[in-house]
C-alpha cells in the first residue's frame, strides 16, 4: 500500500570523482514512524540526506516519492518544504540575536511581504505553539539566551510548524545529529517532542551515531555502510549487537591493525585530570616516540584535548608534564606550547592552520624567521626556496612556494602545513584530523611522514574519527564517551573493527578510572 | 663485486623519489604565461601616473613640463605621504584607523599651542605632540582590543573626540608663528631642489618598506592581518602586534602633524581633517600597486603622488577646487575596486 509511505526512495545513487557515495540506497518511511538512518563516518547517510535536501543530483535512475506523488531530481532545495520535507541539522540555523518568535516565524518573515506585523499577536501564537507541545519557551526572549536544549527544541518546532503551514501532507521531518552536544536530560525533552510530532502524523528521519538513542525512540531504522544499504530492520527486535555488527560490518577486518610495538617504557609526556566544560577529568600518559590516537562519537570530547593541551582554547584544570617538567594546562599559550616543543596542527586548514591568501613559502616560513634572516634582513628568495627545500621532502606538489596556499589541493596544503610543524622538530605533536579531506596519496604521505617524525623520538597525539587512520598509524588509541576515557586499544586488539565497536558501544560503556 | 644490501636498495630509492619530486616541482604549471599580467599588476599604477603626466602635459606643456610644479607638488603632500604610511600599518593587522587625520590635526594644534601660546622651545611642543599621538593609539588600542569593539567605530569616536579636544585648546582660532627653525627644516630648506619634508616622507618610507618586506615582525603583522588565528596558533602574540600597529599608526600620524605645522607655521583647527580620506584613497589604491594584494609603503608612496599629481594637472587646466573630492573619493572607490578584481571578487572581511 504505497498510501502508507509518507516518503519513499529507491534505486539512489551518487558519484563523486571515481567514488560511489551512494549505491542503489533504497529508503522508505511509513507515516507516523520515526525512522533511525545509522552508519559510521563515510557511509554515505549524510550524502543521501543532502541529496534529500537538494544539495546534490542524483545519478539518473533515482526515484523519490513523497506520499505517492513523484518528486522532482534533483530535488528544488528552496521549495523543499512544499514537498513535505523540513530539516533541522545539527547547526540549527537559528539566528541569536532575534527572539524566539522571530526566529520561529523566519520563514515568512523572511519571504512574505507583510507591512504589518502584530507583535503582540504574533507573541500569543507563538505561546500557542509552545503550548500545544507541551514546552516552556518564551516567546520574547533572546534565542542566544536559551540553553541549547531549547534552542533545539525551538529549531524542531519551526521545522514541524513550517511543515503544517505549507504542505497539505503532514510532512517528514529530518532530524540531522541532533543529539551529541545535549546532556541526556535535553534528550528526552527532544524525543518527547518528536513523540508529539509524530503524534499529529509527521514522520520523523533521526539520523544517528547513537545506538541506544536510535532504539529508544525509532520505530524502525536503516543501516548503510560505505554507500550500500545493509538493512532495514524493526528496531523492537534488534539488540544493540545486531546494530554495531551491521554499522561496522564483519568485511573490513582486512584491514587489521599495524600492530606497533613500542620499545621504550619510560613515559615522556603525561596530561593529568585536563578538565573543561564537557570534558574530562581525562589523564594519559605517552612515551617517546609514540602516536596515540583519540576517538569517540562527535559530542564525546576527544576532539578538543589537542586544543586544551596546546593552549589553543582555555581548560579549567589539570597539568601537562613534558619530561621533567610540568607546568598547569589552564595557564598555558600557544607561544609557551611552542618555546616547549610542542606544536599543534587544528582541523580548520584556512581558517586556523594556514593562511589561503599568503604564499605557501610564507606560511611554511613563519616558525623558523629567525632561522631564515641574513644580516641584513629578510628576503623572499630565501623563504622561498626553504620553503622548496621543505615542499620536495614532504612531496608537496606543486611544488611553487609562490603559489598561494589556497591554489594547492587539500592533501598538498596538508603536507606543507605539516611540514610547517615538522621543521622545528617538536617533542610533542597535537594534531586534529590531520588527513581530513585529503587524497589517498597524500595521506600515505602524511602517515609516512609521522612515523619517521616519531621514529625521531616526538611523541604524537592524533584525534581522529578515521579509524582506519588510527588502525594504521597508532601505537593506541583511547576512546572517549561523555568527556571521559571509556576504552583503551592497542596491539593486536587495534583494528579498524575494533575502533569503530568501541566508539559504538561507548555510551554503555562507564568511564576507566 | 659485493651484492647490494636492502639498505642500499632503501637509499637509491630515496635518491630517485627526491629527484622525481624536484621534477615534479618544475613540470608543475607554467608562470611564465602570467609574467605579463602580473608585471602589469605591480608597475600599472607608476605606467598611470607616467600616462597622467604626459596627457595633462600635452594641453599644458608649460606647467605641467615645468620642475618647479613638482618640487612644491612633492614637498607640500610629504605630510599625506606620512600619514598615509601610519595608515597601513594597523590596515596590515587587519585594523582600521579612522582617527589619524584628527590626531595628524591635535598634533599640529599641541605645536602652536605649546610653542606660540605657552613659549615652550620647539623641540619641547614636538616632543608633546609626538607623545599625544602616541597616547592616542594606545587609547585606541585599549577600546578595541579589550572590550573587543570594531576598529570603525572605536576610531571614529576617538577621532570626533579629539577634534573636540582641539577646538577646545586652540579656543577655535587659527593659531599662527610657529618658530621659523620648524618651517626651515620642512620646507624652506631645499635637497636637489625639493623641500625637506619630501625627503623625510622618502626616507620613512624606506623604512616601513624594510620592516614590512624584509623583518620578521612584518610578516608577523601580515599574519595577524590574513589570518588571526592562524598568528595566534603559530605563536604570533596577536594582542602585542594590533596594539603595537595602533600606537604606531598615532605616533606617526603626530609626525604627520608635524610636517603639516612646518609647511604652514600655523596651525587651524580643522583644515587637517580634510586629509582622512586622501590617506586612505591612496593607503588602497597602494595595495593595487607594487606589491599588490598588500599594503605597501612604496605602493603607499607612489599612490600619494599619482593622486596629488591629477589634482595639481586639473588645477592647470583650470578644473575648480571640487575636483579634489571627485579625486580623492573617485580614487578610493577605483583603487578598492580594483583589488578586489585582484581577489576575485571575494567578500571582504
Amino acid at each position: 500500500m504505497p498510501e502508507e509511505l509518507a516518503l519513499q526512495v529507491s534505486n539512489l545513487s551518487k558519484r563523486f570523482g571515481g567514488a560511489l557515495a551512494l549505491d542503489r540506497v533504497a529508503l522508505s518511511v511509513r507515516r507516523g514512524e520515526v525512522h533511525g538512518l545509522l552508519g559510521s563516518n563515510g557511509s554515505g547517510k549524510s550524502t543521501l540526506i543532502k541529496v534529500l535536501a537538494g544539495f546534490h543530483t542524483p545519478e539518473p535512475g533515482a526515484e523519490v516519492r513523497l506520499y505517492g506523488h513523484h518528486a522532482p531530481l534533483p530535488i528544488p532545495g528552496p521549495t523543499v518544504r512544499k514537498l513535505g520535507l523540513a530539516f533541522v541539522h545539527q547547526h540549527l540555523g537559528l539566528i541569536p540575536s532575534l527572539s524566539v518568535t522571530e526566529n520561529l516565524r523566519l520563514g515568512d518573515l523572511a519571504t512574505k511581504s507583510n507591512w504589518h506585523i502584530d507583535w503582540a499577536t504574533e507573541f500569543d501564537a507563538a505561546a500557542k505553539v509552545f503550548a500545544r507541545y507541551n514546552l516552556a519557551l518564551d516567546p520574547r526572549a533572546e534565542v542566544g539566551r536559551l540553553s541549547p536544549v531549547e534552542q533545539a527544541l525551538l529549531a524542531i518546532v519551526r521545522a514541524v510548524e513550517d511543515l503544517r503551514g505549507v504542505s497539505k501532507e503532514p510532512g517528514v521531518l529530518i532530524l540531522d545529529e541532533p543529539t551529541p552536544f545535549l546532556p541526556r536530560a535535553g534528550v528526552e525533552q527532544l524525543f518527547a517532542l518528536v513523540r508529539a510530532a509524530v503524534a499529529e502524523g509527521a514522520s520523523v528521519i533521526f539520523v544517528s551515531h547513537d545506538v541506544d538513542e536510535v532504539r529508544e525512540i525509532t520505530d524502525r531504522a536503516t543501516i548503510l555502510r560505505d554507500g550500500k544499504l545493509i538493512d532495514t530492520v524493526d528496531t523492537k527486535t534488534t539488540s544493540h549487537d545486531a546494530f554495531v555488527e551491521r554499522i561496522i560490518g564483519r568485511s573490513m577486518s582486512a584491514y587489521g591493525g599495524a600492530s606497533k610495538a613500542l620499545s621504550a617504557a619510560e613515559p615522556q609526556v603525561a596530561i593529568e585530570n585536563l578538565s573543561a566544560p564537557g570534558l574530562g577529568p581525562v589523564s594519559l600518559t605517552m612515551t617517546e616516540g609514540e602516536i596515540l590516537g583519540l576517538t569517540g562519537l562527535i559530542g564525546s570530547g576527544y576532539d578538543a584535548v589537542p586544543a586544551f593541551v596546546y593552549g589553543a582554547r582555555k581548560a579549567r584544570t589539570g597539568r601537562l608534564r613534558l619530561g621533567s617538567r610540568s607546568l598547569p594546562l589552564a595557564a598555558i599559550d600557544p607561544q609557551q606550547a611552542l618555546s616547549r616543543g610542542i606544536v599543534y596542527l587544528p582541523a580548520d586548514r584556512m581558517g586556523a592552520a594556514g593562511v589561503g591568501s599568503l604564499p605557501v613559502s610564507d606560511n611554511v616560513g613563519l616558525p623558523v624567521l629567525k632561522r631564515l634572516k641574513r644580516a641584513i634582513g629578510l628576503f623572499d628568495q630565501d623563504i622561498a626556496s626553504h620553503a622548496a627545500t621543505l615542499g620536495a621532502t614532504a612531496g608537496v606538489k606543486p611544488n611553487i612556494p609562490t603559489l598561494p596556499l589556497s591554489a594547492l589541493s587539500g592533501g598538498n596544503a596538508q603536507k606543507a602545513l605539516l611540514a610547517k610543524w615538522l621543521q622545528v622538530e617538536p617533542q610533542l605533536m597535537l594534531l586534529d584530523e590531520p588527513t581530513q579531506g585529503v587524497d589517498v596519496g597524500a595521506r600515505q604521505d602524511i602517515w609516512d611522514a609521522l612515523d619517521r617524525a616519531a621514529a625521531g623520538g616526538a611523541c604524537i597525539l592524533i584525534g581522529s574519527t578515521d579509524y582506519e587512520q588510527l588502525a594504521q598509524l597508532c601505537h593506541r588509541v583511547l576512546v572517549f564517551a561523555r568527556g571521559k576515557v571509556v576504552q583503551e586499544l592497542s596491539g593486536a586488539a587495534l583494528t579498524k573493527d575494533a575502533i569503530a565497536e568501541a566508539c559504538f558501544r561507548s555510551t554503555t560503556l562507564t568511564p576507566a578510572a | 663485486m659485493t651484492t647490494p644490501t636492502p639498505q642500499d636498495y632503501e637509499r637509491r630509492i630515496a635518491a630517485l623519489e627526491q629527484r622525481l619530486h624536484a621534477f615534479e616541482g618544475r613540470l608543475a604549471p607554467p608562470t611564465a604565461g602570467r609574467m605579463n599580467t602580473a608585471f602589469f599588476e605591480r608597475y600599472g599604477l607608476v605606467f598611470a601616473w607616467i600616462l597622467l603626466i604626459l596627457v595633462i602635459g600635452y594641453f599644458k606643456p608649460d606647467q605641467m613640463f615645468s620642475w618647479n610644479s613638482y618640487a612644491a607638488m612633492l614637498g607640500s603632500n610629504a605630510m599625506i605621504v606620512v600619514l598615509t604610511l601610519g595608515l597601513i600599518i594597523p590596515l596590515t593587522t587587519g585594523d582600521f584607523d579612522l582617527s589619524v587625520a584628527s590626531t595628524m590635526a591635535l598634533s599640529s594644534m599641541i605645536i602652536a599651542v605649546l610653542n606660540v601660546r605657552m613659549g615652550w622651545s620647539i623641540e619641547g611642543a614636538i616632543f608633546m605632540a609626538l607623545l599625544a599621538g602616541l597616547a592616542v593609539g594606545a587609547i585606541n588600542a585599549f577600546f578595541i582590543i579589550w572590550f573587543g569593539i570594531h576598529s570603525l567605530i572605536v576610531t571614529l569616536g576617538v577621532g570626533y573626540f579629539i577634534n573636540g579636544v582641539i577646538l577646545w585648546i586652540s579656543g577655535s582660532n587659527v593659531i599662527s608663528g610657529v618658530s621659523n627653525d620648524l618651517v626651515n627644516v620642512v620646507i624652506l630648506t631645499r635637497f636637489l631642489g625639493v623641500p625637506l619634508s619630501f625627503w623625510y616622507a622618502g626616507i620613512l618610507t624606506a623604512i616601513i618598506w624594510y620592516i614590512f618586506q624584509h623583518t620578521a615582525l612584518g610578516r608577523r603583522l601580515l599574519f595577524v592581518g590574513r589570518g588571526r588565528e592562524v598568528a595566534r596558533l603559530s605563536g604570533v602574540n596577536v594582542v602585542r602586534m594590533r596594539a603595537g600597529a595602533l600606537i604606531a599608526s598615532g605616533g606617526i600620524a603626530a609626525l604627520a602633524g608635524v610636517l603639516y605645522t612646518g609647511m604652514r607655521g600655523s596651525a587651524d583647527p580643522s583644515s587637517a581633517l580634510a586629509f582622512l580620506l586622501p590617506a586612505f584613497a591612496a593607503a588602497f589604491l597602494g595595495s593595487t600597486t607594487l606589491y599588490p594584494g598588500r599594503f605597501n609603503a612604496p605602493g603607499a608612496f607612489v599612490a600619494v603622488y599619482f593622486l596629488s599629481t591629477g589634482i595639481m594637472g586639473l588645477n592647470f587646466l583650470g578644473a575648480q577646487s571640487f575636483v579634489q573630492n571627485l579625486f580623492y573619493g573617485g580614487g578610493l572607490i577605483v583603487a578598492v575596486s580594483i583589488s578586489q578584481l585582484l581577489r576575485k571578487r571575494r567578500p571582504m572581511d
